[in-house]
């Protein structure tokens, strides 16, 4: 059972640490500094934090249990050919330099799957002593499809490592699609049919290779069942990500950033709705978490702890978690709120107000 | 031999005093600058070891010109200064 998450903020990395009654602010490491996201390897207890230095680039900090966080090298592109001309979807020129470490997850035989902007997909054999970028996928004439969303260039922000077989590896890409490989890296397939766009010319709509699903999740316990919080909705597959069904009136919006899938449960997923794309704040000032109990076909609007007037809070892609014995939740939200509920979400607790915007939480 | 002077912000996160190299371009300068201080060079230079996006230098009060391949010349009374760019942060 999580007993501690990580709060990674725009001014900072805080560790929350549940007491006997309540969740408290127990920690702070890079006060001031730009966290952008922590990863907790529980295989060997070891941390990571990615830092993003407004003008001394992308950083990443490895602290080896109660050790001191060191910095280590952090993911870096190779040298770009001088006559290659590589153009994203929007025609740009694509900088090869990692300006977004926007994804962490363990592999297996203790690798680390790293994905960043501008849509590089790195791997770590060493605990993050060196890294490589996975040529097979970032060589992919498909990859100048690949458009930045929000944050103007591609990026991986989703890995899912199969729990049957570590070769099995599924990224989403913002806006790329869904790849997958069933061979440890060596090929990919798009894998995001069905996927589609609204309000949007219908020859371009349903282009896998475009598609900008916000966040995709795998249920380990039953890992054909994936979710995946799209810039148009929310999307559930039940073939290992071969197929997939958009999930329609969603109260009480289906717009959003994160979701979370129970661990064992696979028709339990829950998601934190804001607006719409052009309005990212909660539906009539009130923020609330949907959960379905059935794969889809309806959904609990829970509120009791949120507050319920006047609020504004965007909960982004990253900042939305669940812990092993998925009855713990907690997510922290741009205006510095984090909620925790002990379960499943039906109440929440509110740990601080104060904290800077929050990118990203996570139990360890 | 050229003086390389790192805004104070830097000291913070890497080891970075007052250097002195000899070279004909600010590339060759830094080049033996950063030889001993590898990750110094990942917070001035990006992955294409062209200047960061908000990073400035200035060579004798003049901003530097190349961004990319940092070939303003130097001379050996040339004073460099590392810094932040007023954008970004």
């Amino acid at each position: 059972m999580g007993n501690r998450i990580l709060v990674s903020t725009r001014k900072g990395l805080f560790t929350l640490v549940r007491g006997k009654k309540e969740w408290t602010v127990a920690q702070g490491d890079f006060v001031g500094d730009n966290v952008t996201l922590t990863f907790h390897d529980k295989r060997d207890d070891t941390s990571y934090a990615a830092l993003n230095h407004g003008h001394f680039g992308v950083k990443l900090h490895r602290k080896d249990g109660d050790q001191p966080w060191e910095e280590i090298t952090a993911p870096a592109y190779p040298p770009k050919p001088d006559d290659l001309v590589d153009l994203d979807g929007w025609g740009k020129p694509v900088k090869w330099t990692t300006q977004m470490i926007w994804a962490v997850e363990a592999g297996g035989h203790g690798e680390l799957w790293c994905g960043t902007m501008p849509g590089g997909l790195f791997r770590s054999r060493d605990r993050g002593a060196s890294w490589e970028l996975i040529r097979s996928l970032w060589d992919m004439p498909e990859r100048n499809k690949w458009l930045g969303g929000g944050a103007d260039i591609p990026g991986i922000h989703s890995i899912c490592v199969d729990p049957r077989s570590s070769k099995t590896v599924r990224v989403a890409v913002s806006c790329g699609g869904v790849w997958t490989t069933h061979d440890g890296g060596e090929t990919w397939a798009c894998t995001a049919d069905g996927m589609r766009y609204d309000h949007t010319p219908a020859d371009v709509a349903d282009d896998p290779l475009t598609q900008d699903p916000h966040m995709m999740v795998q249920c380990q316990g039953a890992p054909d069942r994936f979710w995946v919080q799209h810039h148009c909705g929310i999307y559930i597959s039940h073939d290992a990500s071969k197929s997939w069904q958009e999930i329609r009136n969603v109260p009480p919006s289906s717009f959003g950033f994160g979701v979370v899938v129970h661990p064992r449960e696979p028709d339990t997923a829950w998601f934190v709705p804001g607006i719409k794309d052009e309005k990212r704040i909660p539906v009539d000032g009130k923020l609330v978490v949907t959960r379905s109990r059935d794969g889809g076909k309806s959904f609990d609007v829970l509120s009791t702890g949120l507050p319920q007037s006047h609020a504004y809070d965007l909960v982004l892609r990253h900042a939305l978690c669940i812990d092993e014995t998925g009855d713990r939740l907690a997510f922290g939200s741009t205006t510095g709120g984090v909620w925790v509920s002990e379960n499943q979400g039906d109440v929440w607790h509110n740990v601080s107000h104060s904290l800077p915007p929050v990118y990203a939480v996570r139990f360890s | 031999m050229a003086r390389v002077t790192f805004t104070t912000n830097l000291r913070r996160h890497v080891d970075c005093p007052i250097a002195e190299a000899e070279g004909r371009t600010v590339r060759e300068v830094l080049d033996i600058v950063f030889a001993s201080n590898d990750r110094l060079r990942t917070y001035v230079l990006d992955d294409q070891a062209a200047l960061r996006k908000h990073m400035t230098i200035l060579v004798d009060g003049q901003r530097l010109r190349d961004l990319e391949k940092l070939s303003d010349t130097v001379t050996p009374t040339t004073q460099i200064y590392i810094l932040q760019a007023l954008s970004g942060g």
